[in-house]
């Protein structure tokens, strides 16, 4: 019953105690604007958050747009390199024909991202292509390795894969990407990591706003007779004559390295140049958003500045007025 | 009837490189992944495969082309898409190959050496430093190479040098990957030297 009185006498003084949440709670929550306390009680609105706030939001715009420019300039550079080793693995398909969905004991996911961020989600779609491949291939007697380019890949793939990762490349894009660097690459992985069928994970790319996540299979020379033997669409690799004096295994073997490597320079080059797309529309969409942020910022910041100009008005006016009458 | 089938395909891929098509116009990919991929992972579409990204190859005709249809490829450049000539020699592991339309299906490693493409009357030669020729049953010829450069950017002082050099790094060398190294210098060395001189 007390408890009750005073909880009532406790809600009415409440508006007199703490006029400054409510009016803190009024105001715009994009700009906090404090009132303060000036020396013999005069309010004054202070618009320096706002201010700084603007001051922020400009120069991020700024960098974004800086960063859009640069680029678009290295995407002009690699595109063309791109679109001239797309010739590369072609005929490699037509020869070998493309089984991603050939059944092997031993299948390596080649997962080739990039170094750097804020470029959208390609690295994210090319990891979980990774695991969705992974998933696809699991089974009795079955494993499936991670050979990982690029550190934002290998971030994501240590938390929950760690083990399954052979090997770890980073920094590939320190000089400007061409053949023998990627020939080195691939003899590497072909050198320490067994495989019966190579799934090379990357994002095409298509146009400056599209990015076709594509995953290309490399078979091994065993594989590669098996299916032939078997039939299918590997069937009438038999009827290719070998010229030279070299077996078709030996023939195989240097094929399958050959078209490794021409088809990793390929899918590298191609998601260097889909990670300059993607983190062009990124910075594009960061520097309107920033734009669009600072429009308001200035709203918001003219009618502080008039609300105090208002405030400073009616005080003196009001004092005049008290003054006079 | 063929040549017009052959010139069709020539036409489609300049087409299809000025008109970008949209990635749900590609065809779809390998219907055996895909069924596979959608019973597990429903929730993503599945990654593309390169057969969607390639034009498909006619089929063996019944009877022999009049052309004979080369891509020959490079790392960094397409130097001829499937243009129509009338033979390639090709320098192959064991000797310069010649490859008329009509050839049959093979698959061939190359050393270095001197590739010429006949057209007609005019003759373009190359030289390659390694790669592949695989020959279709359809004549169609795929050469693949590491590097090709026309003969008249070769610079003889320079082949003479490098000759030089290996030769004096063969006799000097002492492990067996050097010997290889050296080997393989000497090789392409002496195959430019004859390029350039026979």
């Amino acid at each position: 019953m007390a408890m009750a009185a005073l909880r009532r006498e406790g809600r009415r003084f409440a508006p007199l105690i703490s006029p400054r949440p409510i009016t803190a709670v009024r105001s715009s929550p994009i700009a906090p604007t404090y009132e303060d306390e000036g020396p013999i009680g005069v309010r004054y609105i202070s618009t320096q958050v706002v201010r700084n706030r603007m001051k922020s939001v400009k120069n991020i715009q700024k960098i974004t747009k800086a960063m859009k420019m640069v680029a678009a300039s290295k995407l002009r550079a690699v595109q063309t390199k791109t679109e001239n080793s797309r010739g590369l693995w072609q005929p490699f398909t037509a020869l070998l024909g493309d089984l991603p969905s050939v059944d092997v004991k031993k299948s390596v996911v080649v997962t080739i991202s990039s170094d750097k961020g804020l470029c959208g989600g390609i690295n994210s779609t090319a990891v979980k292509i990774s695991k969705g491949i992974r998933k696809l291939n699991s089974g009795p007697e079955k494993e499936t390795k991670y050979v990982v380019l690029g550190e934002k890949a290998k971030a994501q793939l240590i938390r929950d894969s760690k083990k399954d990762i052979e090997l770890i490349i980073t920094e590939l894009q320190k000089n400007p990407l061409n053949y023998t660097q990627v020939s080195v690459l691939a003899d590497e992985i072909l050198k320490n990591v067994e495989f019966d069928a190579l799934r090379i994970v990357f994002n095409k790319f298509q146009s400056v706003v599209s990015f076709l996540p594509t995953v290309s299979t490399v078979l091994s020379p065993e594989i590669v007779e098996r299916e032939a033997e078997s039939g299918g669409k590997l069937g009438d690799l038999d009827n290719y004559e070998i010229e030279g004096g070299e077996t078709k295994g030996e023939i195989l073997q240097n094929l399958v390295e050959f078209q490794f490597s021409c088809v990793m320079f390929n899918a590298v080059l191609e998601n260097a140049c889909s990670e300059q797309g993607a983190r062009m529309s990124a910075m594009d969409s960061s520097s309107r958003n920033a734009g669009d942020m600072l429009d308001r910022l200035t709203l918001t910041y003219n009618r502080t500045r008039q609300a105090s100009i208002t405030t400073e008005l009616i005080e003196i006016i009001s004092g005049a007025s008290a003054l006079e009458g | 009837m063929l040549r017009q089938a052959s010139r069709l395909l020539a036409r489609r891929p300049i087409l299809a490189a000025r008109t970008r098509p949209f990635s749900t116009d590609l065809p779809a990919a390998d219907a055996t992944f895909a069924e596979a991929w959608n019973k597990v992972i429903p929730i993503m579409d599945p990654p593309k495969t390169p057969l969607s990204f390639m034009q498909p190859r006619p089929p063996t005709p019944s009877s022999i082309p009049s052309k004979l249809t080369v891509n020959f490829v490079l790392p960094y450049a397409s130097e001829l898409a499937t243009k129509e000539v009338d033979m390639v020699i090709v320098p192959a592991t064991t000797g310069q190959m010649g490859v008329l339309p009509g050839h049959v299906a093979t698959i061939a490693e190359l050393k270095p050496g001197v590739l010429s493409v006949h057209e007609g009357n005019e003759v373009t030669k190359y030289f390659v430093s390694s790669g592949f020729l695989f020959i279709h049953a359809n004549s169609f010829a795929d050469i693949i190479a590491v590097e090709a450069v026309p003969l008249d950017r070769l610079d003889a002082n320079l082949v003479q040098k490098g000759l030089a050099e290996f030769t004096s790094k063969l006799s000097s060398a002492t492990t067996d990957l050097e010997k290889a190294e050296a080997q393989i210098g000497v090789d392409v060395h002496s195959a430019l030297n004859s390029a350039l001189t026979g």
